[in-house]
């Protein structure tokens, strides 16, 4: 197998090169757009704000969305905010800075050019958003207020209270919409991709099941792009939304899609914590919540005490003592992996002892309880009603939890996959985050990727080859059609015993216990084994009930669950294969005397992509090839990560 | 690890049953036992289908998502009430403790004929959708914008603009009215973006062309009770539609004064 990696990052000076790039690709007249079909999957922030981009610009879009309305995607549950390099703070923040803490955030494992574009094209971000009518919180003059989040030391994060990412995905939704009703989009509501379908070696469309119907639908165009998000609920609990899930990007990556990176997950540190067999998922609360509260534990353990009881002598604020000029707001992976050394020391608190204390009590002291309900007023109320506490009095419990992906389909500086004419777009990209994705990056990324980047690199691909034509009568997308449907067929003809939920949580557990917070090599070729014997199982005794007829959300979950089955072996696998430890991926062997990540920049200074290469037909056994993608770093010193 | 102390509950339900959008739909009683406190409403109906499942029996189907309040997904009615009894919480935020042991629950699908119901509890609310193309947004194109602080906001009006779109386009609000009027969900997008020096250039285009489009989806006329007010999960204010009323008023004078120009 030759897989070629070209990441096709334009020459020039780091600051010129988007600009310089701009100016080199090929343009599609505006006459001839309209002639040229393109698909978009997904309708979160990246999907739905490249399919209303491209739109604007001319092309014929369809777009797909598995929700009953393109309004219902996660990216509308992101809290705290979306940052961007304006310096409206006057406090010192530029592009370059930007640039320079997302490099650094990600643990030096994300490309020096496509970080220095995302930081660059920030500003427009939020000048667009702002003209669609976001309404981000204000001063009393008018203008934009801004608030810190983790990782970095100016103030440079945009938000609509802790609703931010329902604000953003509203104005990209309606943008959208506008272009539906001008039918320059043609929507796809409860369409499902089930199948990519690749044609003389380009991404010429897919096969979508219509959810209502069970129907299995074909459409063609000149490129497909994904934006379907992440695959945290491979975990099974993971602060995604039930439907989050990884079918698109699988279905690609069997095609031949490589797989970035996908051992870079981010648990997040700020979540309610599982509070028994009951529970569908995880809840996060927002980052932007360590502006004022302040982490802690008791200093003794079995401390039973109410929190309000124990003096602060007796309390450890332990993000304040380890890392004393970043504090509360250190980076994710590691308030996280802070919080999990607590927990594994016996200090946790609340029933389970597998928490920690988010307190505001002198926040609260400090600007009042108005000021505070200003703030996170929809954070707090969510916590009151999931756990019946008030947080305004005791402090709120959090433990970490799945929450994003860095990795996922791996994509040159066009975000064009290893398939000619595939693009990724948003958190279903292996992208620019590196090894851990600072707050308030995802929101950025997925608007960049959606409103500044694809449009232009679209146009590139269209002009730059032959793409001949074909419909959706073409034989490649009978086969596809047909491969979908013995899949569908397989899973309900196997009336096993087990339901798909039971299935998902077994996976769920090896996991987080194994490809979670803390892997080891044993613990890895554990999972690798114990994931094989799990899917064995499934094939044999799922149990998936009703029919292919109509609405069946138990058919739906089964089929992403049995494409989740092989995405975790392949997340152990890339964990296994980086002896280090850099951002969430944390290898015990490696580590330094203080327990931080230590990386291996002389061997691992790389970006993984796998390629699928097929299965043992005796043995059902998965066959990958791992290829590395060389980072170099020409103005970022690489370093040794201190928040300290 | 509930702060009021983990118990279960032994509940009643009666649940809507339609196959799908032709069949005749009917209520099904289920007998759940030893549900915790701690659990959501929907993680409640995920152990009846659990049982369901195993039985071999067509589980319930309802819509849901982000289980955090915010996608807008939920669409179930709980006696009698859109979301059930909490006031400004959506069914997946909705929790067991709000339930005593022997209670006896009715849920069924969000009413109205602009929601027809595709299977059990779950509905189409593409409706929704066609009122926002016809005129929910600011027509600007990417690229088009000025400096973000180009245009200063008061910081009130900003936080006002906000309330309003604040709204998850569940449909609580038109399950919720007795003549099934989408008034409040329209009310709030037109006082979201009207609210806004941005919308302002496309203020009577708006409201003209959205009301329209909410008439012909079937939708009816605000019946003045403020139930669907009470229903929002978002506490979206009935002050909506009374804004709603006179930016509609103001847009019709206007349009007929510059012979329909704006429409």
């Amino acid at each position: 197998m030759s897989m070629k990696l070209d990441s096709k990052i334009p020459g020039g000076e780091l600051e010129d090169k988007w600009s310089k790039y701009k100016f080199d690709m090929k343009l599609v007249n505006p006459a001839n757009k309209r002639k040229h079909t393109v698909i978009v999957v997904g309708t979160g922030l990246a999907g739905a704000s490249a399919s209303a981009t491209m739109a604007e610009l001319g092309y014929k879009v369809k777009t797909f969305c598995i929700h009953e309305s393109p309004r219902r995607a996660h990216s509308i549950a992101a809290q705290g905010g979306i940052n961007a390099a304006k310096n409206y703070q006057n406090d010192g923040d530029s592009v370059y800075r930007l640039f320079y803490d997302t490099v650094k955030g990600g643990d030096f494992r994300a490309r020096e050019a496509n970080v220095y574009r995302l930081a660059e094209i920030s500003p427009n971000i939020i000048d667009q958003c702002v003209a669609q009518g976001v309404p981000f919180a204000r001063e009393y003059g008018g203008t934009l207020t801004n608030r810190s989040f983790g990782g970095a030391q100016v103030s440079r994060t945009f938000y609509a209270r802790g609703q931010t990412g329902q604000q953003l995905l509203i104005g990209a939704y309606q943008s959208m919409m506008r272009q539906v009703e001008l039918k320059q989009v043609e929507l796809h509501t409860r369409r499902e991709m089930v199948e990519l379908v690749v044609i003389d070696g380009q991404a010429r469309g897919i096969v979508v099941r219509n959810l209502v119907t069970g129907e299995l639908e074909s459409h063609a165009a000149d490129a497909v792009i994904l934006a379907t998000g992440g695959y945290g609920n491979v975990f099974y609990f993971s602060t995604n939304a039930k439907l989050s899930n990884v079918t698109a990007s699988w279905r690609a990556h069997k095609k031949g899609a490589a797989f970035g990176n996908p051992c870079f997950t981010q648990i997040h540190p700020t979540c309610i914590p599982y509070s028994g067999d009951h529970q569908s998922k995880l809840t996060l609360m927002s980052e932007s919540l360590r502006n004022d509260g302040r982490c802690w534990v008791p200093k003794k353990k079995g401390d039973t005490r109410p929190p309000e009881q124990i003096p602060d002598a007796e309390r450890d604020y332990y993000l304040e003592r380890v890392y004393p000029s970043f504090g509360n707001l250190a980076p994710r992976d590691i308030a996280s992996r802070q919080a999990k050394y607590r927990v594994d020391e016996g200090l946790g608190v609340g029933p389970s002892k597998v928490a920690v204390y988010l307190d505001f009590r002198d926040s609260i002291q400090r600007v009042g309880k108005k000021g505070i309900e200003e703030k996170y007023d929809n954070l707090f109320d969510m916590y009151a009603k999931i756990t019946g506490e008030d947080p305004y009095k005791s402090p709120m419990r959090i433990y970490p939890a799945v929450h994003y992906t860095m990795g996922g389909l791996w994509v040159d500086y066009n975000l064009m996959s290893t398939i000619p004419g595939l693009h990724v777009l948003g958190e279903a990209n292996f992208s620019d985050h590196g090894a851990n994705r600072l707050g308030a990056s995802a929101l950025m990324q997925g608007l960049a990727d959606g409103y500044f980047v694809i449009p232009y690199t679209i146009g590139n691909y269209i002009a730059g080859q032959k793409i001949p034509a074909i419909d959706a009568n073409h034989d490649a997308f009978k086969a596809a059609k047909a491969s979908a449907q013995e899949r569908i067929d397989k899973l309900l003809k196997v009336k096993g015993s087990q339901t798909v939920d039971d299935f998902h949580r077994k996976l769920g557990n090896i996991m987080w216990e194994q490809v979670g917070m803390a892997r080891n090599k044993p613990g890895l070729e554990g999972a690798i084994r114990d994931i094989g014997t799990l899917r064995d199982q499934f094939w044999n005794d799922v149990r998936v009930s009703g029919e292919n007829n109509n609405l069946n959300p138990e058919l739906e979950k089964a089929a992403r669950v049995a494409d989740f089955l092989e995405l975790g072996e392949l997340m152990a696998r890339d964990a296994l294969a980086r002896d280090e430890s850099c951002g969430g991926h944390f290898r015990e062997e490696f580590q330094t005397a203080d327990n931080e990540a230590l990386r291996d920049d002389k061997n691992f200074c790389h970006v993984a992509a796998w390629e699928y290469t097929g299965e043992a037909a005796a043995t059902g056994k998965k066959n990958w090839q791992r290829h590395t993608e060389a980072l170099t770093f020409d103005r970022v010193q690489l370093a040794t990560r201190s928040y300290k | 690890m509930g702060g009021t102390g983990t118990t279960t509950l032994n509940l009643k339900l009666k649940v809507w049953r339609q196959n799908n959008p032709q069949a005749e739909g009917h209520f099904e009683d289920y007998d759940v036992e030893g549900i915790s406190t701690d659990a959501s409403f929907l993680e409640m109906l995920d152990v009846v289908n659990n049982r369901l499942v195993k039985e071999g029996k067509d589980p319930i189907a309802f819509d849901h998502d982000c289980r955090e309040g915010i996608c807008g997904s939920c669409s179930m009615t709980i006696n009698g009430n859109p979301h059930g009894p909490q006031r400004g919480t959506t069914t997946c935020q909705l929790h067991m403790r709000k339930f005593k042991t022997g209670d006896s629950i009715t849920v069924e699908p969000f009413r109205a004929k602009a929601f027809p119901v595709i299977k059990d509890l779950a509905v189409n609310r593409s409706a929704f959708d066609k009122i926002i193309a016809s005129g929910g947004y600011v027509s600007v194109n990417a690229g088009n914008a000025p400096d973000a602080n180009a245009r200063p906001v008061p910081k009130d009006v900003a936080a006002n603009a906000f309330m309003a779109a604040a709204c998850i386009g569940c449909g609580a609000c038109v399950a919720a009215c007795t003549n099934s009027s989408a008034m409040l969900f329209v009310g709030a997008k037109v006082s979201h973006l009207g609210l806004l020096p941005q919308g302002d250039p496309e203020r009577e285009r708006r409201v003209l062309n959205m009301m329209q489009t909410m008439e012909d989806a079937g939708f009816g006329n605000c019946s003045n009770t403020g139930a669907c007010s009470l229903a929002c999960p978002k506490e979206i204010s009935f002050e909506r539609i009374a804004n709603l009323n006179s930016e509609f008023l103001r847009a019709t004078v206007k349009n007929r004064n510059t012979s329909g120009s704006v429409g």
